[in-house]
């Protein structure tokens, strides 16, 4: 007995060693970290060390000679400019992010009840908005809204209707800066509110429809219920991303005329690219993260207590 | 393991050898003996001005034994600015960038002092003008050479027909080419009188009121036409004073026959409303006209730069110098300085301007007749005045004199511009100079 106890370990003892990288090596998660790791590093090196190395930023004096604190943050809360740029930034987020959503909705609606040969026509079709490289898209609209050359006020011109400064009166630029963010936006919300439509089980309309349920019954009380997480996340999703819009309104309008269509992106690039102020360039750019976290937790709280419920 | 002893004797002998060597040798040049050099220049507007600079560069190249290596970097999109910011924080990169107007200002701490180089280019090609010494001097020092590629003067290009039959102004006959400006009765009264009359003909002045340089240069011209300063030279706040008051009042009154939708305007708009026939007058240097001179002949041949109208205060129109510059941190400066005299010899600086039909503006005072200007047409002369050859205007530009680090702020912010658009739009004067003030004390800080 005591044989092979001695005989069974002298044996045991380097077959563990043996296995004990390999059994690393063939564990799922490992492989899925080596799997995920040059993703991994690709957003540590161009999104967590530009956030971190933005704070560090954000805390130094104009000449970045000094550490000067919060006193960028501060001297930006007595600006009127700043409050402004706040103001049309969640305006610019909330009213495309709403347009979106509202005309996602109803086109999925539309091309959910196309009969089944022609959607993937439809869908591809209408994805193209999302499709192109939003900076020659935004282009084209530029030279649509050009001041001498704008192909809409000639169409209007026909019509008699005088030209309209699309991008020369503030209200009409920032109309024009939310019309091309809900033209470049909704397919986004169109495909994702199809996928959700196309889970709806068949047989909760066929009851509704037996309780005699009209159209706008049959949304409120089993289309909407049913996709309200889908709702809720690509709402976030997209409000975070629209907030931290830039290349839209670079290319429109640059923030003008006066300031009057800056969202925090384009006015942190004025200030600290153009301007030579990049500390003050990297507070603007940061003081997006506590107005889009607030927004954050109020969702997705909803989201879980929802999940919670059912 | 052998060890080979060294005597002192052998050792003398070979120390003495290697040092008669190296006094007797020549200076033994192989290719790329003087070392790497990298340049930064600007992707020029005109097509093919970029060719010019190459084969300079490499001419000089060839005779140093230099290997150099160019990047033409464009403005669109900023891309210069955003290669200086970058390679400012990484502190390294090109050896000589081409900087516009205010960013050597703007990067003082970073570039090499060239004092040794510019004191005897100034002896031998004249004096350069106050707009360079504002922006290309720190501390008593020259801490970049004036470039001669991407300088220009803001001034009117006019359409000779349009100005004569609405207007009634013989343009030609106040600049005419080869001869002195008979311009006298060219100020701002009249330039408001003219802007009216093609308002009310509808040929607009395409003059912008956005945010980009065409417009802010413009702005600024007219606030210094009145001797109106936001910040003084001493950097104290002079903006609630009689001249911006008036300024702005003129500004905003001659904003009425701008085209609507000014506010809007970019750097490329005015070219556009002046190549569509649609304007008869922008304020650019010649690109505008040249490309015209491909698009739309008709309308080049009419055209004419001239001077700035006189304001109550004199006759200011905006220079927009390029400068080279050279970082501290670079490998090979003094290589670069030779490079950089190089182009700033009088048959560069007239290679450059002939390359760029024109457009170019060399710095120095010595250099603003060169026969080019009088001979690029159609029509003939249509450039003979943009070189301001009779100083008869003050160059100057926006937001000066304010210290340099807070002018950069006022120009890019657009202040002048921003200020007629808000009193254009309705707001009380008084709330657009306090608006003002509050926005230009916030570029007081350090």
């Amino acid at each position: 007995m005591v044989d092979a106890v001695i005989r069974r370990s002298e044996v045991a003892v380097p077959a563990r060693r043996r296995t004990g990288l390999r059994r690393t090596m063939q564990r799922k998660s490992t492989v899925a970290f080596l799997m995920a790791l040059p993703l991994i590093l690709l957003i540590g090196l161009f999104v967590l060390y530009p956030a971190l190395y933005s704070l560090h930023l954000a805390t130094l004096n104009k000449s970045m000679e000094r550490f000067v604190g919060l006193n960028n943050f501060l001297f930006l809360f007595k600006r009127e400019t700043f409050w402004m740029v706040v103001q049309q930034s969640c305006i610019f987020a909330i009213t495309a992010v709403i347009f979106k959503a509202l005309i996602g909705f109803i086109v999925a609606h539309f091309v959910h009840n196309v009969p089944a040969k022609g959607q993937r026509k439809w869908r591809g079709m209408l994805l193209v908005p999302w499709v192109i490289p939003p900076a020659m898209s935004t282009l084209a609209w530029l030279w649509l809204f050009d001041p001498s050359y704008s192909a809409f006020n000639w169409v209007l011109a026909l019509f008699g209707v005088g030209p309209v400064p699309w991008t020369g009166d503030a209200n009409w630029a920032r109309f024009s800066v939310i019309l091309v963010n809900v033209w470049i936006g909704a397919p986004f919300f169109m495909i994702m509110y199809l996928a959700a439509l196309k889970s709806v089980p068949e047989q909760l309309y066929e009851a509704a429809a037996i309780d005699g349920a009209n159209w706008w019954q049959r949304i409120w009380y089993v289309t909407l219920p049913m996709m309200r997480n889908i709702i809720a996340i690509t709402a976030l999703f997209s409000l975070i991303v629209t907030f931290a819009n830039f290349d839209i309104v670079r290319i429109l309008t640059a923030g003008g005329p006066i300031d009057r269509t800056h969202v925090f992106a384009t006015w942190a690039f004025w200030l600290g690219i153009q301007g030579g102020d990049i500390p003050l360039g990297a507070s603007v750019s940061l003081f997006m993260v506590p107005i889009l976290a607030v927004a954050a937790i109020f969702i997705l709280r909803d989201i879980s207590k929802r999940g919670n419920e059912a | 393991m052998r060890k080979t002893k060294l005597t002192r004797r052998q050792f003398v002998g070979r120390t003495v050898a290697a040092s008669a060597a190296t006094l007797a040798a020549p200076f033994v040049r192989t290719a790329h003996a003087a070392g790497k050099l990298s340049l930064m220049l600007w992707d020029h507007w005109v097509p093919g001005a970029n060719t010019a600079s190459t084969e300079l560069v490499n001419e000089w190249a060839a005779k140093e034994k230099v290997e150099v290596a160019i990047d033409y970097v464009t403005s669109q999109g900023n891309k210069n600015l955003l290669t200086i910011a970058a390679q400012a924080q990484a502190r390294s990169g090109h050896d000589i960038l081409a900087m516009p107007t205010w960013w050597p200002q703007d990067q003082v701490k970073n570039l090499e002092p060239v004092d040794d180089i510019m004191e005897p280019l100034i002896a031998q090609n004249g004096a350069v003008n106050d707009t360079v010494k504002y922006l290309g001097r720190a501390d008593n020092h020259w801490i970049a050479v004036p470039a001669t590629i991407g300088s220009q003067i803001k001034g009117p290009c006019s359409r000779i027909d349009l100005l004569k039959q609405h207007a009634g102004i013989d343009i030609q006959a106040m600049y005419p080419a080869g001869s002195p400006p008979k311009a006298e009765t060219w100020t701002t009264e009249t330039f408001f009188k003219a802007a009216e009359a093609c308002h009310k003909a509808g040929f607009p002045f395409g003059i912008g009121l956005g945010q980009t340089t065409d417009s802010v240069d413009t702005a600024g011209a007219f606030f210094q036409a009145y001797g109106a300063e936001l910040v003084n030279a001493k950097g104290d706040l002079t903006v609630k004073t009689d001249a911006v008051k008036e300024a702005l009042d003129y500004c905003k009154r001659l904003a009425a026959f701008y085209p609507p939708d000014a506010p809007a305007w970019d750097d490329a708009s005015n070219n556009k409303w002046l190549i569509s026939g649609r304007g008869a007058l922008i304020m650019n240097p010649p690109s505008a006209w040249a490309v015209a001179r491909r698009d739309a002949p008709q309308v080049a041949e009419q055209c004419w730069t001239h001077g700035f109208p006189a304001g109550p205060k004199g006759r200011v129109a905006p220079f927009l110098p390029y400068f080279w510059g050279m970082w501290n941190f670079g490998k090979n400066k003094a290589a670069a300085k030779s490079l950089l005299v190089h182009l700033s010899q009088p048959a560069a600086i007239e290679k450059l301007v002939v390359a760029s039909g024109g457009y170019d503006l060399p710095s120095f005072a010595n250099l603003t007749t060169l026969k080019v200007w009088a001979e690029e047409g159609p029509p003939k002369g249509t450039l003979y005045h943009y070189p301001n050859p009779y100083n008869h205007q003050t160059l100057s530009i926006a937001a000066a004199p304010a210290p340099p680090k807070i002018a950069f702020q006022i120009y890019t912010q657009a202040i002048h511009t921003k200020m007629i658009v808000r009193h254009l739009q309705g707001e009380p004067m008084d709330k657009t100079l306090a608006w003002a003030e509050s926005e230009v004390e916030g570029y007081l800080r350090t």
